[in-house]
């Protein structure tokens, strides 16, 4: 590991999860000129989302442009500025919009380095807002994390809290490879959409990198592993204090990406308790539960005693908040998950 | 222009070999589709000859006359289609699907979807203050496709440093052009979009020199995007094996009939170039191609194992794979 740093700075300052993310952006900004930000509404708005709050203001239009709405055209406008060496980031507002610009995505972006035997690299950051949990229904709630997990050529990262936000981002925009950066909606802080309070966290005021393909615990326990990841790391968090009142010791494991995947966290941990719980809000077939178990199952079948997969069923995500409540995972499903391994 | 048509002849040849008596995609020394572009060398030369290395072309599925103008290395570029690991994508790209960074070239074969990249390298230039340009090629059937059309509108307002060229043979496949679209001149989409259109006769390479280099003259010059259609004719099938029982016998004598390559000899020999000179250009030409072809059986097919390989340049941890060692306690777990 790393120097020890100014310990007492880092615990004074607490972000919010889109300040975190910002200042990471600013900062690489700042450092190289040949990073650039593009998307719908993120010069004057700064962000739907708060993605950018502030960087117009400090770089001027030329660097925090404001696109037309044409997906296919600027994603693709990020493509090609990256493999001339620039290092765009090009904001999807929300991840549900990927449909109209996907062969940009998945044909160009992704596939490019590999087509090239190497000799093409696409350096740009592919951010998209995800998640649902506020009622904006079946074409604005997704998070699609295992469609984007799923076509090869994209590395995939999933900020929980505003300490990974921001180390996840340097690293994403100084990696010369296409990231995807999917920061859940409900975590990011905004005024309008209040955010549980776990994502607002110590962030250091120095850049540092989180290295992708590293999953953190983020509890310890003896007696079942949650793997999970974005919002619903706060929420396994909270089933957890629960489950601990009924004397079941939870271990939550914090993915932070998709790709690559930190197998041997997860692993490690299913040697420990035997009982795999996955956790996920995205749709539960052919999805991000289903490669976590398959993954374990290939390296440590004889470990699992029980196993148990809580995501959205195969519905789309219904609009009235009964209704999506239903379907988008809580504590409560994940507490009676868990119970069910013991 | 000459080696242009040359390579698809002998290509043509070189596919055909080993699917003989029944054609069988996937066999022989150049496996899976081919989609050569005889009749349409005149809107690879003619465009970029007023380009330089450092100037961004995509192209579409059928990009090797493109390729061979933009200077793309001939050798490598064979290998790549014959699958060989010297190839400019070890193999892995195919002819569809040709990256040369020397000479800032790559084609996809995706309908249309090389314009938005061409969009971004433009951006790049103009970001960078370099008079640099981009070209996107396109076929006429791609002018109804979004990504086009978004880019044209995001060259436009941007006053990007990129010219699109549509090479417009009549066909989409079996598809032609008046069955779906209603517009006759596919340039004329430019009004749309505040942007100069222009169409151009490629039977005549020398007009087609002259308006690429106005249009390339005006993206150098920073004043904008353009976009130019080129009539070309597609001597060939769609694809190798193409039968073409959609297409009438008249139209393809036609196409055959109409050679810019023929009328630009005449217009050399009226300009007084002597056969002899044309003859040894052609002579040259066809020396490397051969040259191309016979080098690149030579080379040697990939190892299996390289299919896993090539899949990012930096580690899949990123730029770093350690995690400095900060104490958060005081957070929210």
């Amino acid at each position: 590991m790393s120097e020890t740093v100014d310990r007492e700075r880092a615990i004074d300052r607490e972000l919010t999860m889109s300040r975190a993310m910002v200042e990471a952006i600013a900062t690489e900004m700042r450092d190289d000129e040949e990073v650039f930000y593009m998307g719908e509404d993120v010069a004057d708005y700064g962000g739907i989302f708060d993605s950018t709050q502030g960087l117009r203001e400090e770089f001027g239009y030329d660097r925090v442009m404001d696109v037309p709405i044409s997906e296919t055209a600027y994603l693709g406008a990020a493509v090609g500025a990256a493999q001339e060496g620039m290092r765009p980031i090009a904001e999807l507002m929300f991840v549900d919009f990927f449909g109209v610009a996907m062969d940009q995505i998945y044909n160009q972006m992704a596939k490019n380095t590999y087509m090239s035997g190497g000799n093409v690299s696409v350096p740009m950051v592919l951010t998209a807002a995800v998640g649902g949990t506020y009622n904006d229904a079946a074409q604005h709630s997704q998070t699609l994390y295992g469609t984007f997990a799923h076509v090869p050529g994209m590395k995939v990262v999933v900020p929980s809290t505003a300490y990974e936000a921001k180390g996840l981002m340097h690293n994403a925009i100084r990696d010369d490879d296409p990231v995807v950066y999917m920061f859940h909606k409900r975590l990011m802080g905004i005024g309008w959409l209040p955010a549980p309070d776990g994502p607002k966290t110590p962030v250091p005021e120095e850049a540092y990198t989180i290295p992708f393909g590293s999953a953190d615990v983020k509890r310890e326990g003896a007696d079942a592993t949650i793997v999970t990841l974005g919002l619903h790391v706060h929420r396994a968090l909270d089933a957890a204090e629960s489950l601990s009142e009924a004397g079941i010791d939870a271990e939550v494991i914090d993915l932070r990406s998709l790709v690559p995947l930190d197998t041997d966290t997860i692993v490690e941990s299913i040697e420990k308790t035997g009982a795999l719980v996955v956790v996920d809000e995205d749709y539960r077939s052919y999805g991000v539960t289903g490669e976590i178990v398959a993954s374990v199952a290939d390296e440590a079948l004889g470990a699992l005693d029980a196993v148990e997969r809580v995501a959205i069923p195969d519905v789309p995500i219904p609009y009235s908040r009964p209704l999506e409540n239903e379907v988008v995972p809580d504590a409560d499903d994940i507490e009676a998950a868990v119970t069910r391994t013991q | 222009m000459v080696t242009a048509r040359h390579y698809e002849e002998r290509l043509q040849e070189e596919y055909l070999e080993g699917k003989q008596p029944a054609f069988d995609i996937s066999a022989g020394p150049i496996p899976g589709e081919l989609h050569l572009a005889a009749g349409q060398e005149a809107a690879g030369a003619g465009v970029c000859q007023h380009l330089r290395d450092d100037d961004t072309v995509t192209a579409p599925h059928r990009p090797h006359h493109v390729a061979i103008a933009k200077g793309v290395d001939l050798k490598r570029m064979t290998a790549e289609i014959f699958g060989r690991e010297t190839g400019l994508g070890k193999g892995k790209g195919g002819h569809m699907h040709l990256f040369d960074p020397e000479v800032n070239f790559a084609c996809s074969g995706i309908i249309a979807e090389g314009c938005p990249p061409a969009a971004g390298a433009a951006l790049a230039a103009k970001k960078r203050n370099t008079d640099s340009v981009a070209v996107a090629y396109l076929g006429e059937g791609a002018i109804d496709q979004g990504a086009f059309l978004e880019s044209l509108n995001f060259a436009a307002v941007r006053d990007l440093p990129v010219v699109f060229v549509i090479e417009d043979n009549d066909w989409a496949i079996s598809m032609p052009k008046e069955r779906v679209t209603d517009v006759e001149v596919g340039s004329d989409r430019a009004d749309g979009f505040d942007m100069p259109g222009r169409r151009v006769d490629a039977d005549d390479a020398v007009a087609v020199y002259d308006a690429a280099r106005e249009a390339v003259g005006r993206a150098r010059d920073r004043n904008g995007p353009t976009l130019l259609e080129l009539q070309v004719h597609r001597r060939m099938g769609h694809f190798m094996g193409d039968p073409e029982t959609y297409r009438p016998d008249e139209d393809q004598e036609a196409a055959a009939a109409r050679d810019s390559i023929e009328r630009l000899a005449e217009d050399l020999r009226a300009a007084g170039v002597d056969d002899a000179r044309l003859s040894d250009l052609r002579a040259d030409a066809e020396a490397r191609v051969e040259e191309a072809i016979e080098w690149a059986n030579e080379q040697p097919k990939p190892a299996p194992a390289a299919a896993h390989e090539d899949m990012w340049v930096n580690p899949g941890t990123g730029v770093t794979d350690s995690e400095p060692d900060f104490d958060l306690a005081g957070g929210d777990d």
